[in-house]
């Protein structure tokens, strides 16, 4: 546990240089990656998915399906790598344990009344107990963002030390909703309060609210995980989810992450895309690599 | 005007790609000059690269579903009206086929020509469909009948020579049928193509159905014969290691390919709805029903 004096002030307003951060999130587009660095980078980006299904009509024939899909990526290319888990809503966590067996990849549930987390605390300590109990590896939680920018930091606070004291040994990601935050200094202060509180990862988006994860928002995150590290030594892992559905963009992610938290964060145990339409384009990119030939989308598995 | 017309300089319009229903400059930003025979400058034109193919397919992907899935009826009135509106840019089509070597009474025809032809397949989008499907009789309990379907995206280079309306022939047929192309505009005369393209992005026709590149065709037909989201070539010229060359690779994800090598876009065999059937596939239903013979409701 952080000693209670070293948790800094959340009342005091922190800044984010808008302008420079944006400047410099544009830059790490500009990198040139080709032939065996790219195929590289896009095995690792593969490793890193949480390949996700978070809908109202998830059955338990999609959930099995997603599975497979997870253990065979694309059989007719061999030596890849698996992706990192499975995001499901905590229903179908046991349908998604059983299916992947002990292949190790990872079942992450989301809780804690997902996407818009409006509901009584007691739920969402039960939500989560439920998912964890049913053999959830990871959870997925949602901070109120109401409760955020009504100003009571503390109860966000507490909210999250709460979830994290009911997941045991499954690792918290803290969703913050950055679309509904809004500005670079509210996803900065939120970011601090997760840290903080207890949050393995941090993590952009529901995936429910557009914008999604940026590559702006994903830097001023990585940049709180890097000042938090040097403070306490402690290192968060970052998952920025919704919106990344093309390798290259994929790409991009991965020079920032590299360019701003270092090599030893270049892994799936700390670093995470959330996504369901980017392993496909991966995929699609890396049989282009080995064959030089342009991919149809028809012969790969359908999202 | 401060200066006389003698001492302006022109300004020579750049000839830009076609593609999703934008006009791009080339990813690759290569250009090369249009010259007419005389070895004078006409225009600067991209020079395509594989990665604009590429783009362009996913753009015709893309348009497939909606133009495909659109009434045969309305595909009809687009295809008026781009003929409409190469109508009313007459003049325009006229100069640039005079510049790349066409004299005043064979350009006219030629743009009339286009013309006609495309009211022509206006008039077949909804009706080849019956003259080439049929109900075909089966020994069981079961309405058996076949009716062509769009093949999907047909990447086709353009003939050569006939810039113009080889090029108008070649895409009528393929976008009538519901199919969406990528094309590859003649090198060295490739300004009407472009303009072509203008007409097209007027027209009602959705961005992505047509989409027109330029560039050198022997740096491009590999891709075109390759890629594995295009489900047929179209190649116009008689070059038979070119030829060969588009069968092999066309195999690998068994893509239609059709010749053109031999057609006279001109005559009157330039026009039929054959050309739309070499871009269809038919498809046969078996459709479960009461014995007829019996004649008796079974329920």
């Amino acid at each position: 546990m952080i000693a209670t004096k070293t948790i800094p002030d959340f009342s005091s307003p922190v800044h984010v240089d808008q302008v420079g951060i944006e400047e410099r999130a544009s830059r790490f587009t500009k990198r040139s990656i080709k032939n065996e660095t790219k195929v590289n980078g896009l095995k690792l980006a593969l490793n890193m998915i949480d390949l996700t299904t978070l809908e109202g009509k998830d059955t338990d024939g999609k959930v099995k399906q997603l599975c497979y899909k997870a253990l065979h990526l694309h059989d007719s290319y061999p030596g890849l790598p698996t992706v990192a888990a499975i995001c499901v809503y905590p229903s179908m966590v046991k349908v998604a344990k059983k299916a992947l067996g002990d292949s190790g990849v990872k079942v992450a549930s989301v809780a804690t009344a997902f996407p818009s987390g409006q509901a009584p605390r007691d739920v969402k300590i039960r939500d989560t107990k439920y998912a964890v109990q049913n053999g959830a590896d990871e959870i997925d939680m949602v901070i109120s963002r109401g409760k955020f920018l009504q100003g009571e930091y503390n109860f966000v606070f507490d909210e999250i030390a709460a979830v994290k004291e009911a997941c045991g040994e499954a690792r918290l990601k803290v969703i913050l909703e950055t679309g509904e935050l809004v500005t670079y200094d509210k996803v900065r202060k939120a970011s601090d309060i997760a840290m903080y509180a207890g949050a393995d990862f941090i993590k952009t988006s529901t995936g429910k609210i557009s914008p999604a994860a940026t590559m702006p928002v994903t830097l001023v995150m990585l940049e709180a995980i890097r000042d938090f590290y040097y403070k306490t030594g402690k290192k968060i892992a970052m998952k920025p989810a919704g919106g990344i559905s093309k390798s290259k963009l994929a790409l991009h992610y991965l020079v920032m992450l590299n360019e701003t938290l270092g090599e030893g964060w270049m892994n799936n145990e700390w670093f995470r895309f959330g996504a369901s339409s980017l392993a496909n384009d991966i995929l699609m990119q890396l049989m282009k690599q080995k064959t030089g030939v342009y991919q149809s989308a028809n012969y790969f598995s359908i999202d | 005007m401060a200066k006389t017309l003698e001492s302006r300089l022109e300004v020579l319009k750049t000839y830009k790609l076609y593609i999703g229903g934008q006009f791009p400059r080339t990813e690759s930003g290569r250009y090369y000059i249009a010259t007419n025979a005389k070895g004078e400058k006409l225009a600067n034109v991209c020079l395509g690269s594989r990665k604009d193919f590429r783009d362009a397919v996913v753009a015709a992907r893309g348009a497939f579903g909606g133009w495909s899935g659109r009434a045969a009826f309305n595909r009809g009135q687009i295809l008026y009206r781009i003929a409409e509106m190469l109508e009313g840019r007459k003049a325009q089509f006229i100069d640039e086929l005079m510049k790349q070597e066409s004299t005043k009474v064979q350009a006219e025809n030629e743009v009339n020509l286009c013309i006609d032809r495309l009211i022509y397949y206006s008039g077949w989008c909804d009706k080849f469909q019956q003259l080439f499907s049929a109900v075909n009789p089966v020994a069981s309990s079961h309405f058996n009948f076949s009716v062509p379907e769009p093949t999907g995206v047909v990447a086709a280079i353009a003939p050569q020579n006939d810039s113009l309306l080889g090029l108008v022939s070649v895409i009528a047929p393929i976008i009538a049928g519901g199919n969406t192309c990528i094309i590859l505009a003649s090198h060295t005369k490739p300004l009407c193509a472009v303009t072509f393209a203008e007409v097209l992005n007027s027209s009602d026709l959705p961005g992505g159905v047509v989409n027109i590149l330029t560039g050198k065709v022997s740096e491009l037909v590999p891709f075109f014969a390759d890629h594995m989201d295009v489900n047929a070539t179209a190649y116009c010229e008689g070059d038979a290691v070119t030829q060969k060359m588009i069968k092999e690779k066309s195999s690998l994800n068994v893509k239609r390919v059709v010749l053109y090598d031999k057609v006279k876009w001109a005559d009157a065999t330039g026009q039929s709805p054959y050309f739309i059937m070499d871009f269809q596939e038919i498809k046969t239903t078996w459709h479960p029903i009461e014995n007829i013979g019996g004649a008796k409701a079974g329920y």
